[in-house]
């Protein structure tokens, strides 16, 4: 099948010769030893089957950008295999290598060349990378009077002109307007639909849940964690607030419904009990109307004295989009020094504004607005209870926003 | 070797258009364009014609046009400028497209050829420029012009091999960038493009041997100022040299290619 990738303990390392001859010498004896191996990637293993979309996330310096290298083959491992079938594209710096005086239809050529096309071929593509670029007579300009949001269409334009077996794509597309931003998304995803494999770098945890079948986590140059985007996207949350946190421990587990719980932290205050209510009968709920009038209750125990605590929560939706989140922070609520053995009770009300669906509550107990300087406890899908839509007209979304419709109607005007 | 091979063969349309794009912004953004690729060595001609006719004797034996000193400078800047322009380019190639070697898998031997290519392109041009002016001062070159392409195929694999070489070294040791064009100038000087072979003392004449560019400009002279064949063996022996150079610069290229980018 096309489109496979299989990478099996790849390793790369920067050597030190302590002098160039050295370095030199050792093309052509194998008896000459670097004298310091620096490894930036190693004992990493994986496969990307045909059709699969794959999301690479990991803090800078994870050995990201050398893996997608090594993957594209513009740099050659130290050590391990890596099998492909199929044409590979990469999206990984657009715009690089333009000739600023020539025009974008010339370096369109020029970069669909690099990429191995035969001029027929490029020919035979032209014109919907002109279309699909939308930038107008500017096509037919110097690329040195394009903003870099117009170089960057072009780019993305020719880099998608030919459907890949394998695509790789390096946050390439935080760049360029929110239009053209939507279009490219609706590009790879059209490519997905068509059995493309897709290998995507990002920052945009957001975007790696929507794309992804598979997440891989990098750390410190190998693979951390590789499974389902809501199981590593929060263990990486996790570990960064680690990071941060000496003594913190992960829990991982996954509920019966589905929804992953991911508790971290390092225990000062715990959350002993959280559940939801009705306001008006303070009777426990698992499924909630829209537009009702609800209340998290949340017992929090303090272990140790603390300067002070904050708490934050968050809904999300299935996919795991936030749909709301807040801390106690920004609303001037901090509570001043706990003290050890203290229980306090949280009660958060609120309307039930949401669409019908399955949603998730994960309460964060910290000491600032973030959670990465004291995070006492992180939980992810704490909580999870579901809105149906008993009352109201059907709708769908994620939000009950009361929309209305309002008609009118008349005669045409003739002029 | 072969994959090599095959490589820049998949990727002979990028070298053609590359070569294309490269003579088309010569001309986008100065007036004269590409025109300046023969100005160049022809203001040189046009220096060294004015300075040195005076100091040496200009009359060269055998030949009755006046200008035969100047018909001989431009025969040898001819072949020298298709050496020097490969060589001092693949010199820095790599590292001049470093930006893209490191973004983009693609053959990296493709370079060279496309120094190759735009080289021999400009030095067509310079070879018309040429035989227009020797039009002008009335001097017909003969049948002997049926040479030029194995002339010009010798000095492409000399250069070839010469400028790979260190254009690969150069990526590991910058110094060589620095270095190369000084010897160069030596290079220029130890050949006679300037002067005649005989006006070096006889008993230094026999280091000239060591320099395998010399039956190649005399090879120009000979055929663009003489009508006369080249020197075929002196030209086979530095073929010769050129093939070994080349050969050790592809040896040398392999080797060093799985490095080459992280060092960029």
């Amino acid at each position: 099948m096309s489109g496979e990738l299989q990478v099996r303990n790849l390793g790369k390392s920067y050597r030190q010769w302590g002098g160039e001859l050295r370095r030199m010498a050792s093309w052509f004896s194998p008896q000459i030893l670097p004298m310091e191996e620096h490894w930036v990637l190693r004992n990493v293993s994986f496969v990307v089957r045909p059709g699969e979309s794959i999301g690479i996330i990991g803090q800078n310096g994870a050995g990201k950008s050398t893996l997608l290298k090594l993957i594209t083959k513009t740099t050659q491992p130290t050590e391990g295999e890596l099998f492909m079938s199929g044409r590979v594209a990469a999206i990984l710096e657009l715009g690089m290598g333009f000739n600023p005086d020539m025009t974008g239809r010339q370096n369109a050529f020029h970069s669909a060349g690099l990429m191995g096309y035969s001029h027929a071929d490029i020919q035979n593509v032209m014109s919907e990378i002109e279309i699909f670029a939308e930038i107008g007579e500017y096509f037919d300009q110097p690329v040195r009077t394009y903003s870099s949001g117009m170089q960057m269409r072009v780019a993305f334009s020719v880099a998608t002109a030919f459907r890949p077996d394998l695509l790789i794509i390096d946050e390439a597309l935080s760049v360029g307007d929110s239009y053209f931003q939507h279009k490219s998304f609706d590009r790879i995803r059209q490519f997905r639909e068509q059995g493309v494999s897709i290998i995507f770098v990002s920052h945009s945890l957001g975007d790696v849940r929507t794309l992804c079948d598979r997440v891989i986590l990098m750390d410190k140059g190998s693979l951390l964690r590789d499974g389902p985007p809501d199981e590593v996207v929060d263990y990486y949350n996790a570990l960064v607030a680690e990071k941060e946190n000496a003594k913190m421990t992960v829990e991982q587990r996954r509920e019966k419904n589905g929804w992953l719980m991911t508790r971290s932290g390092s225990g000062e205050a715990r959350v002993a009990d959280l559940r939801i209510v009705d306001v008006a009968t303070e009777s426990e709920l698992a499924v909630v109307r829209v537009g009702q009038q609800v209340e998290l209750q949340l017992k929090v125990a303090v272990r140790d004295d603390l300067p002070r605590l904050v708490l934050g929560y968050m809904i999300r939706d299935k996919q795991g989009h936030v749909i709301w989140g807040s801390n106690t922070w920004h609303t001037s609520q901090v509570v001043e020094h706990p003290r050890a053995g203290e229980v306090i009770q949280f009660r958060l009300p609120f309307t039930c504004n949401l669409g019908p669906g399955s949603y998730s509550v994960s309460p964060a107990l910290v000491s600032s607005d973030t959670h990465l300087s004291d995070n006492y406890e992180w939980v992810d899908n704490l909580l999870v209870f579901d809105v149906v839509n008993v009352d109201r007209n059907f709708f769908i979304g994620s939000n009950s926003l009361d929309a209305r419709f309002v008609i009118e109607r008349g005669q045409e005007q003739a002029n | 070797m072969l994959g090599m091979l095959s490589g820049a063969w998949r990727y002979r349309y990028f070298i053609v258009s590359s070569v294309r794009t490269e003579l088309r912004t010569k001309f986008i953004r100065s007036r004269l364009g590409g025109l300046w690729m023969i100005l160049n060595p022809l203001a040189q001609v046009l220096i060294f014609a004015f300075i040195l006719s005076a100091v040496l004797s200009a009359k060269l034996p055998g030949i009755n046009n006046r200008y035969a000193y100047a018909i001989y400078l431009m025969a040898g800047t001819l072949g020298w400028s298709l050496f020097t322009e490969i060589v001092t380019r693949c010199l820095t190639v790599f590292i001049d497209n470093g930006n893209i070697l490191k973004k983009l898998a693609f053959p990296k031997i493709a370079l060279p050829l496309v120094v190759i290519g735009s080289a021999l392109v400009n030095n067509l041009l310079l070879l018309a420029a040429i035989l227009a002016i020797f039009g002008v001062l009335g001097h017909m070159p003969s049948t002997a012009l049926l040479w030029l392409p194995m002339l010009m195929i010798v000095g492409i694999t000399l250069a070839i091999g010469v400028g790979l070489f260190f254009g690969v070294l150069n990526v590991f040791l910058r110094d060589v960038g620095q270095v190369v064009p000084v010897l160069m100038q030596f290079l220029f000087w130890f050949t006679p493009i300037v002067y005649m072979v005989k006006i070096i003392p006889e008993q230094y004449r026999g280091w000239l041997i060591l320099n395998p560019l010399i039956p190649l400009i005399t090879g120009y002279q000979n055929v663009l100022l003489y009508d006369r064949m080249p020197d075929l063996i002196g030209l086979g022996v530095t073929f010769l040299v050129g093939i070994i150079f080349s050969v050790i610069a592809l040896v040398l290229f392999r080797k060093a290619s799985p490095e080459m980018v992280d060092q960029l």
